[in-house]
């Protein structure tokens, strides 16, 4: 498990090109699979950067937050505020000014929560989370409460503009274009978060998870480092939130409310939160599985929640930590 | 000149006298161990100087700076350093990225997120070295949990020792490992400190290695200085020898051997 964390420097290149690769087939995919999986797809990269945020904080800081619901809905719906309240069309101005409001709530909560760690972070994580679900829910002439704000995406035009989606068969347009330019951002948040995690701030914060006092007699201000971890992680689920709403067409309560939080940490486990790229494939994984859940039965949060122990138990590592497992062993062996 | 001195510092623990009134002046360049059964206060006395615990009363005076109420970010950045008796260290990080992080955050380049760790030249040489002169060099892309116990005492150290400090403060730094490895533990430690000129503070039991490597001994008893001086005065004090080991006599501490 540690093991995919500490390999790096003469691996860099490796990084490199397995990259580079998995970024190409992504790019290919959706010229191969039906639009309806292309849709899938993009959920699915919204969702990991936004667990890929979540997990600076788990994996790397050790703190574990159970209110990342907060970040995400506020990014969508200040995307919906920006849309509705101040007319405006381009993509682009929303995503900036989500990241800004995002970063703002998170300096606040951060602020307030990284006074505290193990259960009692995640405790007023929860219940800060749920003061912006109530003022969403009962604030309805701002926020439309549980009929929450449509955010339609022919009103959006990405690229400053240049793309936009008027007229006939826009949706299989949009649904195209959007798809490339979730993958964009989810390659460039991707590659930010991969310098963090592996610059001398990332080992600070892998530090202070590791021995919170040792940390602080090498001179790091544990608190401060903390905070600045908090900020970084919300903006990354925040940017999330906001690409998430033009997809949906909507926002609602449910994505500030807790189980959506619930969710986040579940993808960041499932894929397994010691690595880096683990919580990137929990959230795909996650993604198709609550999808095809839904499809199949109406229970589907049962069939989900078997799913999901069974698969928990079977790979406590989560995916990618049981991957690098078997194959750390498989090269032993072979050696 | 003076390093560090302490003035009346006091902390007590209820009716535990852990630190009581001890002045204790430390000089530029010294090598001084300090000694005392268990429960003598000298990892109460650490503790204080190196702000893990607040003093009841009493003054630290570092570099002629009263530090007494500063945190211990602010000691590290002044130059006090410390090793511990439990080991602390980043378990899951290497013994690389130990060391290199200590050097990091001396160098103030910790707060960098925009550059890849590894890619520092400069903070990669210095940190095999440390490891290197820690005879830790092979263990270099181990994680620290992995370690052997007394590789563990070693890298604990060196973590302090990357710092640069300009006191070290060692608390047991052979406490838990078998008798051989003390020998050799204390060598790397005392070669690595000596040729750098380190003013270090050892917290220590065994009276052999004491003996062996300390300019001056300071002896502990019940949170209070009981006696101090060369490691020659220390042995045919009669008051020591009962504390310690129980006898007294012109060669109790041989006799013990």
């Amino acid at each position: 498990m540690t093991m995919t964390m500490a390999a790096t420097g003469t691996s860099i290149w490796r990084t490199t090109i397995d990259s580079a690769l998995v970024l190409v087939i992504l790019a290919i995919l959706p010229q191969v699979v039906d639009p309806y999986q292309t849709v899938l797809l993009t959920y699915g990269l919204i969702m990991a950067i936004a667990a890929l945020g979540f997990n600076l904080l788990l994996g790397y800081t050790g703190l574990l937050s159970f209110g990342h619901s907060a970040y995400f809905g506020a990014g969508a719906y200040l995307v919906a505020f920006i849309t509705r309240d101040l007319g405006a069309h381009s993509m682009e101005l929303c995503i900036v000014g989500g990241m800004l409001g995002t970063l703002i709530i998170a300096a606040i909560f951060g602020f307030v929560c990284v006074r505290h760690t193990r259960i009692f972070f995640g405790i007023l994580t929860l219940a800060l989370s749920q003061v912006l679900w109530s003022l969403a829910f009962k604030f309805f002439w701002v926020t439309g409460g549980t009929d929450g704000i449509r955010v339609p995406y022919a009103s959006l035009t990405l690229l400053g503009g240049l793309v936009d989606f008027k007229g006939g068969g826009s949706f299989q347009r949009f649904i195209y274009a959007y798809y490339y330019y979730v993958l964009a951002l989810f390659a460039v948040s991707t590659t930010i978060m991969w310098v963090i995690a592996h610059s001398p701030f990332g080992k600070a914060l892998q530090a202070i998870r590791d021995n919170e006092t040792r940390a602080r007699f090498v001179g790091i201000s544990v608190r401060r480092y903390r905070w600045i971890a908090f900020m970084i992680s919300g903006i990354f689920t925040g940017l999330a939130g906001i690409l998430w709403v033009p997809l949906n067409g909507l926002t609602t309560p449910d994505i500030l409310y807790w189980p959506f939080s619930g969710e986040i940490v579940f993808m960041s486990v499932l894929g397994g939160f010691r690595s880096f790229t683990g919580p990137i494939v929990g959230a795909m994984a996650f993604n198709y599985l609550k999808t095809y859940a839904i499809a199949s039965t109406e229970y589907w949060q049962l069939l989900l929640g078997v799913v999901l122990v069974i698969l928990v138990m079977a790979l406590p590592a989560g995916i990618v930590g049981t991957a690098a497992q078997l194959a750390a062993k498989r090269g032993r062996s072979t050696k | 000149m003076t390093l560090l001195e302490t003035v009346s510092l006091k902390k007590y623990f209820g009716d535990t006298h852990a630190v009581d009134d001890v002045n204790l002046t430390i000089a530029e360049g010294e090598f001084i161990s300090v000694v005392g059964p268990n429960g003598a206060g000298k990892t109460s006395l650490c503790n204080v100087i190196s702000a893990h615990l607040a003093p009841d009363s009493g003054k630290i005076i570092f570099k002629g700076r009263d530090m007494t109420h500063s945190s211990v970010i602010e000691r590290v950045k002044a130059g006090i350093a410390r090793s511990f008796q439990l080991v602390n260290l980043f378990d899951d990080l290497t013994a690389f990225d130990n060391v290199a992080l200590a050097i990091f955050a001396r160098d103030g380049k910790i707060r960098n997120m925009a550059a890849l760790a590894d890619r520092d030249r400069e903070v990669t040489i210095e940190a095999d070295t440390v490891l290197d002169q820690f005879g830790l060099a092979s263990k270099r892309n181990e994680p620290a949990r992995g370690l052997a116990q007394g590789e563990r005492k070693l890298l604990d150290v060196a973590l302090a020792y990357a710092l640069r400090p300009n006191l070290l403060f060692l608390d047991e730094p052979t406490s838990g490992v078998s008798t051989r490895e003390k020998d050799k533990i204390m060598d790397i430690i005392a070669s690595v400190v000596r040729g750098e000129g380190i003013t270090a503070a050892i917290i220590e039991h065994d009276m052999d290695v004491v003996f062996k490597y300390s300019n001056r001994i300071v002896v502990m008893h019940q949170g209070a200085i009981l006696a101090q001086g060369t490691p020659d005065a220390i042995r045919n004090n009669d008051d020591v020898a009962m504390i310690l080991l129980g006898s007294s006599g012109p060669d109790a501490f041989s006799r013990k051997e």
